[in-house]
């Protein structure tokens, strides 16, 4: 909070991640990561499987406590709130899950209509109004309300997660790999969902993903990660943070490496633990 | 902690680097269990912390009632019934040989309400519904729906564990109570019918020698039974291990753990009531 002294021209970010900390046992997942999103931005995370993306995503919401760090939100640390705090704190959160999360025993109206439900302010009626505008909005029929989550395609499910995420009109949106496992053409759909909906709503946005299309389509602003078991004792853990413009020209190898996607040394490394 | 990992010397060679490692791998068992124990005390708080701050929904309450109770009284009736008729075979040899075969209905029903129907009921229902339980919150915890719950506003515990628990500690005294009754039900009539005891003796020798307290000792007991069996099978759900193998280790887990906490709690109980008992009828005789 008392920093917001020190960036007097620039709004006040939405969310301020300071110094985060994790590990799991004795592997270390995050170091010392930090970074601001501001209002109506769209940040990209992004990085090779196994860097901590979506460790880090979860943290925003304290789904998993890193060890160190601080996130804070309007005026609050996430990270530091109590069971109570936290529950009412996370209905301003959309979380769009990798596998979209739905609840198996409930239909896909009950899925969508469940934050809703948890709200507690809202009459059946326009409950089920706002499910069914939901739904259109990621172009899906009617027919699929009574549906089970088993009987939907992966891209469904996808957009069920979305609508779901969507429902109570969240001021932040965090998407863990929208597209992945995704075709192509389905792929660019939920692009151009995530895209519409941060023009129709001006939410903020946080996208983990190793999709450059998706990075390209959307973010405002990237910022790359890096495994730390491929990183010296002391090496920063975020190797770029800008706009997807100058991530296209930067200079790390590394990160070029992975916009381009290109095996590299890797090779090298799966020859010589074949050997 | 990288100061510890610095200062760590390398571990001894020969003899002593064998028991090194056997006492280091020691420490490190006592230690998971010591910090299992403690996770599952703070989830055990946070339960009562939830249960008590804000009502269950009945979406909820109401198909967890169904499932603990109503769809095990089936099972736990018969398990009961066979108790009751296995304990009359058993115990008619010995009692025919002293002339006391009326007594059979003394010895097995008390056996019943005080032990055996308690702790069927409870293993019933860890076996039936812990695993069940353990296994569907697990899956649940890999696919992340208990994560997406939470970043919904609701919290997991407050949701999933709580009207489990309740359902269990409500439910578990009457499934006992059935239990009993299909016990001395099914014992006797086999020793009526079967052995032809004479009804009337065996009914009195029962009636005089069971008594409101040891029907209380069972009941009483069966509610911690079904506290146990909801805390550690919800547990074990909330912290399973990815993937197939982990949700199916969850599910036997939490049957075992649950089945020993039973009969240790059952133990300690047992020496708890039976002071209590001394405590307010220091005179009678004592009964068992």
């Amino acid at each position: 909070m008392s920093q917001s002294a020190d960036r007097p021209e620039r709004p006040e970010p939405v969310l301020r991640v300071r110094g985060l900390c994790l590990r799991f046992g004795s592997q270390e997942v995050l170091r010392e990561v930090s970074f601001s999103v501001f209002p109506g931005q769209t940040l990209a995370v992004i990085g090779e499987s196994g860097c901590g993306k979506t460790v880090l995503l979860k943290s925003l919401v304290a789904l998993i406590r890193p060890q160190r760090g601080e996130v804070w939100f309007h005026g609050h640390d996430m990270l530091a709130l109590g069971d109570r705090e936290l529950t009412q704190m996370r209905l301003r959160f959309g979380f769009v899950f990798q596998n979209a999360a739905l609840f198996d025993s409930l239909s896909v109206e009950q899925n969508i209509a469940f934050p809703l439900r948890r709200q507690g302010n809202r009459s059946e009626a326009e409950i089920r109004r706002l499910v069914r505008r939901r739904l259109h909005e990621v172009g899906l029929p009617e027919s699929v309300l009574a549906k089970k989550p088993a009987e939907l395609s992966g891209g469904m499910r996808k957009r069920v997660g979305l609508a779901r995420a969507l429902a109570v009109s969240p001021e932040v949106i965090l998407y863990d790999e929208p597209t992945t496992g995704l075709d192509p053409i389905m792929s660019d759909v939920i692009n151009e969902l995530i895209l519409r909906t941060q023009l129709r709503e001006n939410v903020t946005s946080v996208i983990v993903t190793h999709d450059m299309r998706t990075v390209q389509k959307t973010a405002d602003r990237v910022l790359m990660l890096y495994p730390l078991g491929r990183l010296r004792p002391g090496e920063p853990q975020v190797l770029f943070e800008g706009t997807p413009q100058q991530l296209q020209q930067a200079d790390d190898p590394r990160v070029r490496q992975f916009v381009r996607g290109e095996a590299g040394q890797r090779l090298q490394e799966l020859d010589e633990t074949a050997v | 902690m990288s100061q510890a990992s610095t200062t760590k010397s390398a571990p001894p060679r020969g003899v002593p680097g064998v028991v090194y490692h056997w006492v280091a791998d020691l420490g490190q068992v006592v230690l998971g269990w010591v910090v299992a124990l403690g996770d599952l005390t703070l989830f055990a708080g946070r339960t009562f912390s939830w249960m008590f701050t804000r009502l269950p929904l009945r979406e909820t309450l109401v198909p967890n009632f169904y499932q603990i109770g109503v769809l095990s009284l089936p099972v736990v009736a018969l398990t009961g019934t066979f108790i009751g008729m296995v304990l009359a075979v058993q115990s008619y040899a010995q009692f025919r040989l002293l002339s006391l075969e009326t007594r059979l209905g003394a010895v097995i029903n008390m056996s019943l309400v005080r032990e055996l129907g308690p702790v069927l009921a409870a293993t019933m229902l860890a076996g039936r519904v812990g695993s069940a339980m353990a296994a569907e919150l697990g899956t649940m915890r890999v696919t992340e729906q208990i994560d997406a719950l939470a970043s919904m506003g609701t919290n997991p515990i407050h949701y999933l564990v709580v009207p489990r628990f309740l359902a269990c500690i409500f439910l578990i005294p009457t499934l006992t109570v059935m239990a009993d009754f299909m016990g001395v039900v099914g014992g006797a009539f086999y020793s009526i019918g079967i052995l032809g005891i004479d009804s009337h003796h065996y009914w009195i020798h029962s009636q005089n020698f069971v008594g409101g307290y040891d029907l209380f000792t069972g009941v009483f007991k069966s509610v911690f039974f079904g506290a146990a069996i909801a805390l550690i099978s919800c547990y074990r759900g909330f912290h399973c291990d990815p993937g197939a193998e982990g949700v199916g280790r969850a599910a036997t887990q939490a049957f075992v753990y649950s089945f020993v906490s039973i009969l240790a709690l059952d133990l300690f109980l047992g020496i708890l009531l039976d002071s209590i008992y001394l405590l307010i009828w220091p005179h009678l005789p004592r009964l068992v």
